[in-house]
């Protein structure tokens, strides 16, 4: 399989990445969110640089939440966090596949505040088809499109620009988790097929004990039974 | 300056800190070693876990589907991924019109 390099093949590519699904997704699953900080009483512009900062949905969704039902700004913004602690581990898997070294730390800070779920799977997935030094190029182009799709979406969602039948919408909001799903199904590697395993085994425990922080558990204990395990394979095999 | 604006400026800095921390471990380890490994599988745990809880445990809308019609769904976008040659959009849109067709019929 040859590699892809070159810059206008590489940011082709991650346009065409890009326009086949995630910017779609993104577009609609930000419009749900943009509805939602239309009726909680927040202003547009609020509502689009909620999405260009915190830039992971379900610390969104968070905020929103508890601020329709009347919490405080502390509670809020721990609740939003805790919702959104997945970029830690995320930003230190994702820069040394990216790129060995190089970069400056302010570099390294822009790339992650880019970084979103869609981003990393996505990437994580087609690196390997990218030449090496054209993969922050890759990377840059993609995020930079869905980011600019999912503020797109936060806006048309908050002024209630597109109605669309409540089964259509059902549909759409199931294509976000679908199109994860699919993407990881062909993860290589033993230690990380074993450690979404557990993680879907963990995940529906954990969220019934300790439900601010059951992504947290869920990544730990998931993670460390994913490494340990493929060890122990390692040795008796 | 308006509470609202305090409240959407504090998450995006409280999720930053996050993104930061993960810069600043990562200029810490050793890419090769063990404590990278580890925390790539708690990576691919955590998104594991959140992708299963969207599907099987999902807050949103989807939750006024039943269990068995979403897992219907997941079940053809896996087969309509596989059997048309690796398109996530094949699959995606077999699984996503799935669900909103059970979801006419059954309403």
């Amino acid at each position: 399989m040859s590699l892809i390099g070159g810059s206008s093949q590489v940011v082709r590519k991650a346009v065409v990445d890009a326009l086949s699904l995630p910017a779609f997704i993104l577009f609609f699953t930000m419009m749900g969110f943009g509805s939602l900080m239309q009726q909680a009483g927040f202003d547009a512009l609020m509502a689009a640089v909620a999405t260009l900062t915190i830039w992971g949905l379900p610390g969104q969704l968070a905020m929103v939440e508890l601020t329709v039902t009347g919490q405080g700004l502390i509670a809020i913004v721990v609740a939003c966090s805790l919702a959104n602690a997945r970029f830690m581990p995320m930003v230190v898997s994702f820069v040394p596949a990216m790129a060995r070294g190089g970069a400056s730390v302010w570099r390294q800070l822009l790339d992650a505040q880019m970084l979103s779920i869609n981003s990393w799977a996505v990437c994580m997935r087609e690196f390997p088809r990218v030449e090496a030094q054209w993969r922050p190029l890759y990377y840059r182009t993609f995020a930079g499109f869905i980011l600019g799709a999912a503020v797109l979406g936060t806006l048309l969602g908050y002024y209630g620009a597109v109605i669309l039948p409540a089964v259509i919408v059902l549909g759409l909001i199931f294509t976000s988790p679908l199109f994860f799903a699919l993407v990881l199904a062909t993860t290589p590697g033993r230690a990380e097929r074993l450690s979404m395993l557990a993680g879907c085994a963990i995940v529906p425990v954990a969220g019934h004990f300790y439900p601010s922080i059951d992504l947290l558990i869920t990544g730990v204990v998931g993670g460390t039974v994913g490494f340990v395990g493929a060890r122990f394979w390692q040795t008796d095999g | 300056m308006d509470r609202l604006w305090w409240i959407v400026l504090g998450c995006g800095a409280a999720t930053f800190l996050w993104r930061g921390l993960g810069v600043v471990v990562v200029r810490r380890i050793d890419p090769q070693g063990a404590v990278f490994r580890w925390i790539t599988c708690v990576s691919y745990a955590m998104v594991a876990g959140l992708i299963f809880r969207m599907i099987v445990l999902p807050e949103s809308d989807l939750a006024s589907v039943p269990l068995a019609q979403r897992i219907a769904a997941v079940a053809l976008a896996f087969a309509a991924y596989f059997l048309l040659g690796r398109r996530l959009v094949a699959g995606v849109l077999a699984g996503s019109l799935t669900l909103s067709a059970l979801a006419y019929w059954f309403t």
